[in-house]
């Protein structure tokens, strides 16, 4: 098992309260991380320091053995690590094409003089990453949203639009924070069988957050369990599932389960 | 019917990526420019040309330098009067210092200096936003007005403290100074305009004008997929202030002959700042529209009450034109963001439907 993204022993607080305690977690090449755990146990957090919008109180972050832990989010972006928000961040007045188009900007170089002119170099430029991003419009089924603006769009479409933006990036790693959240049952079934299909059609490794177990057991190759900003456990998800602490962490949150069952 | 896309299936990425995708705007935007060289300088008159249409194309100039800082990269700027300045006097030493340097050199070198003191202004907004950027941008009109107001320097020591625009020409043809003609200020403003406004269509269609709507609509998202905000901003805040010190130096030199700092105080902030908005944030059409509204409502509201035989006093036709300012901002801030430019487009929509409405 060689990792592609090792998180070490890193710690995180936010005035007196401790988001993360120590956690360490090795990401394998390919495969598809899932990271559960209760309300407010860290997990949005985690995601937030590998993609450099926090950085670790302690500890460090290695992405393919170098060191990323204090680098800003649009360096991080560049070594091609995707992500989506829990709560959707897409840019709501541009078109679902222009959104894509965005995921891609770090690939493409053309500066301010090439695009004053635009016919030459910005031009054969857009029209090879245009390529690019109609394919993943092909393959998210979106081919009659292009030019919709996002901000117009249900809510599930916006979640699919966001994780288009997110593979525009052709992403080594993709962190996804709660892709499912808040969608019906097909919907998630959609969601779901997108997330295999990229892992599968691109090898990318993928880290999901997710508060539906049934999912999250179908579809990790492992999953870490968070509690408190530690982590109380991590295997394969059979393994996790009988594991004692994660069941008293999870029987001690009425609320959460509710939300999972209801 | 007349209006429509129908039937033009675009079989490239790059034809579907043109700035005028359907085939009629294409036409009309190609005579509409060709009429704008070559209509006026036949057929219209020193008033419409010096009052209406050199004014018009200048403030349009100025106006999409706010509007791609504004209406494209989300930021708000009070402080294009002192940008416009900074390209005025700017246009003036150099004008003054290099004689033999063609004129429009030095409007395009004005431009640049002007985008350096827009970068310097433009600081403050990787930490600030909205509201209090406008503020932090407002220190800087009044900061750059009080500075060439008090240095002599910058007005070479005049003791009247204004600035003139000398003779130049261009191609043999006198555009500056007391002697040249209407017309000629008059091409030589379109040919700037035009150009400028090609360069911020293709700006804006492209990965530069994608990054400031990024950075506008949400700046986190804009961060995680790569976009850097302070290269960013301060990229919008030097091509805007490029624009409106060009369009500043402009001002001076193709409109009002000579001028003191006045004429580039906060109203002027304000007037240009109410073209975008009445024009359409974030359109290029929308700043020539704003533009054109703003110049022609003056102008309506002295002429026309005067042609049905009502006498309005200067003062009244003044309180009814900021009025009328007034509302319509008021209008379009709340009803139609995107202004008179998508106003346009839902009649466009309209047309292409008609005459069968569904
Ligand atoms: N920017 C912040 N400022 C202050 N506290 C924060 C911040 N971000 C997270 N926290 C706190 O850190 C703890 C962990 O939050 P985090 O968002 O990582 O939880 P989570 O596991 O993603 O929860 P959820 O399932 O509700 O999304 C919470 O107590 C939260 O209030
Ligand atoms: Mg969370």
């Amino acid at each position: 098992m060689s990792a592609i993204l090792e998180i070490a022993d890193v710690s995180r607080s936010f005035g007196g309260v401790q988001a993360v305690q120590k956690v360490s977690v090795d990401i394998p090449r390919g495969e598809i991380m899932s990271i559960i755990g209760p309300n407010g146990a860290g997990k949005t957090t985690v995601l937030n320091m590998i993609s450099g919008f926090y950085h670790p109180d302690h500890g460090r972050i290695l992405l393919e053995g170098t060191d990323i832990t204090h680098l800003a989010p649009s360096e991080i972006a560049k070594l091609r690590v995707a992500r989506t928000f829990q709560n959707i961040a897409l840019f709501s007045g541009m078109t679902v094409l222009d959104n894509l188009m965005l995921g891609r900007h770090v690939l493409m170089k053309s500066g301010v003089l090439s695009s004053f002119i635009y016919w030459g170099l910005a031009q054969r430029e857009e029209v090879a990453h245009r390529k690019r991003v109609e394919d993943l419009i092909d393959f998210l089924k979106i081919q009659d949203l292009r030019r919709r603006p996002t901000g117009s769009l249900a809510y599930g479409l916006r979640k699919r639009v966001e994780l288009g933006r997110a593979l525009a990036l052709d992403p080594k790693i993709l962190l996804l924070d709660e892709p499912m959240g808040g969608m019906n049952q097909e919907e998630k079934e959609d969601m779901a069988r997108f997330i295999l299909d990229v892992n599968e059609e691109w090898g990318t490794t993928i880290i999901l957050i997710e508060h539906d177990m049934g999912v999250v057991m179908d579809i990790s190759d492992r999953v870490a369990v968070l509690d408190m900003g530690l982590k109380i456990a991590e295997g394969k998800p059979d393994e996790v599932r009988v594991n004692p602490a994660v069941v008293k962490a999870y029987l001690g949150e009425t609320k959460t389960s509710e939300v999972r069952h209801g | 019917m007349i209006y429509r896309e129908a039937g033009q299936f675009k079989t490239t990425y790059a034809a579907d990526q043109a700035i005028f995708p359907i085939l009629q705007d294409r036409i009309f935007v190609a005579l509409a420019v060709v009429g704008a060289f070559v209509i006026p300088v036949r057929f219209a008159n020193e008033y419409w040309l010096q009052a209406v249409l050199i004014p018009f194309l200048i403030y349009a100039l100025a106006a999409l330098g706010l509007n791609l800082l504004t209406g494209y990269a989300g930021q708000l700027s009070l402080g294009t009067g002192g940008f416009m300045a900074v390209g005025a006097y700017s246009a003036f030493k150099l004008a003054s210092a290099f004689p033999a340097l063609n004129i429009v050199l030095v409007f395009l070198l004005s431009g640049l200096v002007a985008a350096l003191v827009g970068v310097v202004f433009g600081i403050p907004s990787l930490r600030i936003k909205g509201f209090y950027l406008a503020v932090a941008t407002l220190a800087a009109q009044f900061f750059l007005i009080w500075l060439f107001n008090k240095v002599g320097w910058f007005v070479n020591y005049a003791p009247s403290g204004t600035i003139t625009a000398p003779p130049r020409t261009v191609f043999g043809v006198m555009v500056t100074g007391p002697d040249a003609a209407a017309g000629a200020r008059y091409v030589a403003a379109l040919a700037f305009v035009a150009v400028f406004a090609l360069i911020a269509k293709n700006l804006v269609r492209g990965r530069v004008g994608r990054s400031w709507m990024a950075i506008r609509d949400r700046d986190i998202a804009a961060e995680i997929i790569g976009v850097r905000p302070l290269r960013t901003k301060l990229l919008a805040f030097a091509i805007s202030s490029f624009y409106c010190g060009i369009a500043g130096a402009e001002l001076v030199f193709l409109y009002l002959g000579s001028a003191e700092t006045l004429a580039f105080d906060i109203n002027l902030s304000f007037l240009v700042l109410f073209m975008v908005i009445i024009g359409g944030l974030g359109s290029v059409l929308g700043s020539f529209l704003g533009a054109a509204f703003i110049v022609l409502v003056p102008i309506f509201l002295t002429n026309v009450p005067h042609t049905v035989g009502l006498n309005l006093p200067v003062a009244l036709a003044k309180q009814i034109e900021l009025m009328i300012f007034g509302g319509l901002i008021l209008f379009f801030l709340i009803v139609e963001p995107h202004g008179l430019a998508r106003l346009w487009q839902i009649t466009k929509e309209k047309l292409r439907l008609w005459p069968f409405p569904h």
